[in-house]
């Protein structure tokens, strides 16, 4: 290990993290020991379809997780050192929308409807600072502006409803780095914009991380986002890490055949492609999770016997022809067991 | 919004002309006539009663007395009553505010219960409280008003003598003062619980169920994310949400108010409009019919416009032009 890896303490560290949601009175993980961490100042993506809990993992961390439907049943969450996960709602209302802030998916809902886009951005700096109404308003202007709103004095004054869907999650971005936060948590923070807006959207992100000096979780299940934005990928399946590397060796050395297999269902540019490469099947629901072995391994093209009786654990690998020994590269597959 | 209220205003007049023929063919439509019950034939010679008719122009073209009661009426005449024998407006005048009293004082019971039983319901659904309350509006919208008025006679005028169970004020005391006003609330409040009971069951659970509803909305979500507390959560952001059906509900409720105050008064024999306008179909008073009901009429219009401008105050996504 290089000595700035020692000095850089993760502003989040995530260790065995269980959680899952109770139905019909019976518990299941929606994400499974899940561990990673994210140095200061860098982006961390994380990947895989819809219903491989990244949702569900980016809500635990915020401890936002449906009341009495989902919790955290194992694990820790370490935020600056301190444990987040033992804190009770107050003692979190005050580390949420301050340190850490999330933005969501879907900008149409996620703004209160009869409240001015303003009061919504001066809620979070009210909530947070001893600030007056009027400077709070000022600061909203700035805010509004900083995120590329134009006529940012007018549109303070505006409904969500009156604004654009790029708009919107623009003024959620706003709210979410109003109190500049050490983490900020994307959770699919384009999926339902036009790919022009995308563009925008990931820029102005990028733009204000680097600005602030903060670190991102983008969640995605977009792979061409992965590779503009992120430092570092974790690849989910089924509630569980299974592969998690820098941005290059994922990449350019994919060791998981679930990773591989995302790679490849992503159209080239450069390469005539008559059929897509896709992954058959669907990602198993929670109540037909497989007790043993590997989860990927109906929809694995190779898949060995013992995949089924043997449940693969997250390892270092070696990267062939890679001598920095820096770079961390983790998978979870029977495959790489052996080496 | 004031050339919407014009508007509106405008678009009821063709609306109470249709009203006014209906009322008016209805009327008609009854049988016998205001006379039916006080004559004594054995005194009255047919010819008197047939020269009464001729008088008050019964016997005219029934489009003529259409005419005629029209044209009155839109100068502000609206007839002598016949059972009374005093002008409508004279006799709706005396009891209108003692029905507007009623319908305020059951509208704030209405607000009050249903804003705390709701804002609970909504807060802490599917606990014992919770139930109690659903409970409870199942009741009240399942018992009919005037069992439970008589209920409420029994119960809280007869047995406890809490309350006068007929009247809207007591004997010999002087208007104005503080012991009339007194007096006018003691004999107001049994039957205002009882026209509130309904609104404040079904008001409590559209708000509970509003709540609910919104407190799984996305936006929920943001304001928590933001570190937004939970009373600043349910009190400021859902319940300006939950607001909007309650506020579109009021004006509505203005009319039907008046409405099940016809059954109400009538009970607890409160001098207001419904009992005047029960009695009056009862004696067949036409003038005093037709124009309670057009009054009636005109509430629901303006119960209706009122609660459209409400709405476009409370949802700004609503706009009146």
């Amino acid at each position: 290990m290089k000595t700035q890896d020692v000095t850089e303490k993760p502003i989040l560290e995530v260790n065995n993290l269980e959680t899952g949601f109770t139905i019909d009175n019976k518990f299941y993980n929606a994400v499974d020991k899940v561990s990673f961490s994210v140095k200061p100042n860098k982006i961390v993506g994380i990947v895989g379809e819809s219903g491989c809990g990244k949702s569900v993992m980016s809500l635990s961390i915020m401890n936002l997780l449906p009341k009495g439907i989902g919790e955290i049943a194992n694990g820790t969450i370490l935020f600056d050192g301190n444990e987040i996960n033992k804190l009770n709602n107050n003692e979190m209302n005050k580390i949420r929308g301050k340190d850490m802030s999330m933005i969501f998916q879907e900008p149409m809902t996620a703004l209160n409807p009869v409240f001015t886009v303003g009061y919504q951005i001066m809620e979070t700096l009210i909530n947070h600072s001893d600030i007056s109404k009027k400077d709070a308003k000022l600061k909203s202007i700035d805010l509004l502006k900083s995120v590329g709103i134009p006529r940012p004095e007018k549109i303070v004054d505006e409904y969500p409803h009156q604004l654009s869907g790029g708009m919107r999650q623009r003024v959620m971005i706003a709210i979410a780095i109003a109190c500049k936060p050490k983490l900020l948590i994307a959770d699919e923070p384009t999926t339902a914009l036009d790919v022009t807006v995308q563009a925008q959207i990931l820029e102005l992100m990028k733009t204000i991380q680097q600005e602030n000096n903060m670190s991102i979780i983008l969640i995605t299940h977009d792979l061409g986002v992965v590779a503009e934005m992120c430092d570092e990928v974790i690849v989910m399946y089924a509630g569980k890490i299974v592969e998690k590397t820098d941005v290059d060796t994922l990449f350019h050395n994919p060791k998981h055949p679930y990773t591989k297999a995302l790679i490849q269902s992503v159209p080239k540019l450069d390469v005539i492609q008559e059929t897509l490469g896709t992954i058959s099947g669907i990602v198993p629901s929670l109540k037909n999770m497989p007790e043993q072995g590997c989860r990927f391994v109906d929809r694995c093209s190779m898949a060995k016997s013992e995949c089924r009786t043997k449940t693969p654990t997250l390892k270092p690998t070696v990267d062939l022809g890679q001598a920095d020994d820096s770079k961390e590269h983790l998978v979870s597959c029977l495959l790489y067991d052996e080496a | 919004m004031l050339k919407y209220i014009i508007r509106r205003l405008l678009i009821m007049i063709p609306m109470l002309l249709l009203v006014s023929i209906v009322v008016f063919t209805l009327a008609q439509l009854m049988p016998g006539d205001p006379f039916g019950g006080e004559i004594d034939p054995t005194k009255l010679k047919p010819e008197q009663i047939e020269e009464k008719r001729e008088q008050l122009g019964y016997n005219d073209p029934i489009l003529v007395q259409y005419g005629r009661w029209l044209s009155n009426f839109v100068q502000g005449d609206f007839g002598k009553s016949i059972s009374y024998k005093t002008d409508v407006s004279v006799l709706i005048k005396q009891r209108l505010d003692n029905t507007i009293f009623l319908t305020i004082l059951a509208l704030i019971i209405t607000y009050a219960i249903s804003f705390i039983m709701g804002l609970y319901s909504g807060k802490k659904p599917y606990t014992i409280g919770d139930y109690a309350i659903n409970g409870f509006n199942y009741l009240a919208l399942a018992i009919p008003s005037y069992v439970l008025a008589i209920a409420f006679i029994y119960i809280f005028a007869f047995n406890l003598q809490w309350f006068p169970s007929s009247g809207s004020v007591g004997m010999g005391v002087e208007e104005g003062t503080w012991e009339y006003w007194m007096s006018r609330l003691n004999h107001t409040l049994l039957p205002a619980i009882v026209l509130g009971a309904f609104s404040a069951a079904s008001y409590t659970q559209f708000l509970r169920n509003d709540i609910i509803d919104n407190s799984r909305k996305d936006y929920v979500r943001t304001a928590r994310a933001k570190g937004t507390s939970e009373s600043n959560i349910y009190n400021k952001h859902i319940l300006r949400n939950s607001l909007i059906p309650i506020v579109t509900l009021f004006g509505f409720d203005l009319a039907f108010m008046i409405n099940g105050a016809v059954i109400t008064e009538t009970i607890f024999t409160y001098p207001g409009i419904g009992k005047l306008f029960l009695d009056s179909v009862g004696k067949q008073d036409y003038p005093l019919i037709m124009t309670l009901t057009m009054m009636f009429a005109v509430i629901v219009i303006i119960g209706n416009m009122l609660a459209d401008i409400l709405y476009s105050l409370v949802d700004p996504r609503v706009k009146v032009e």
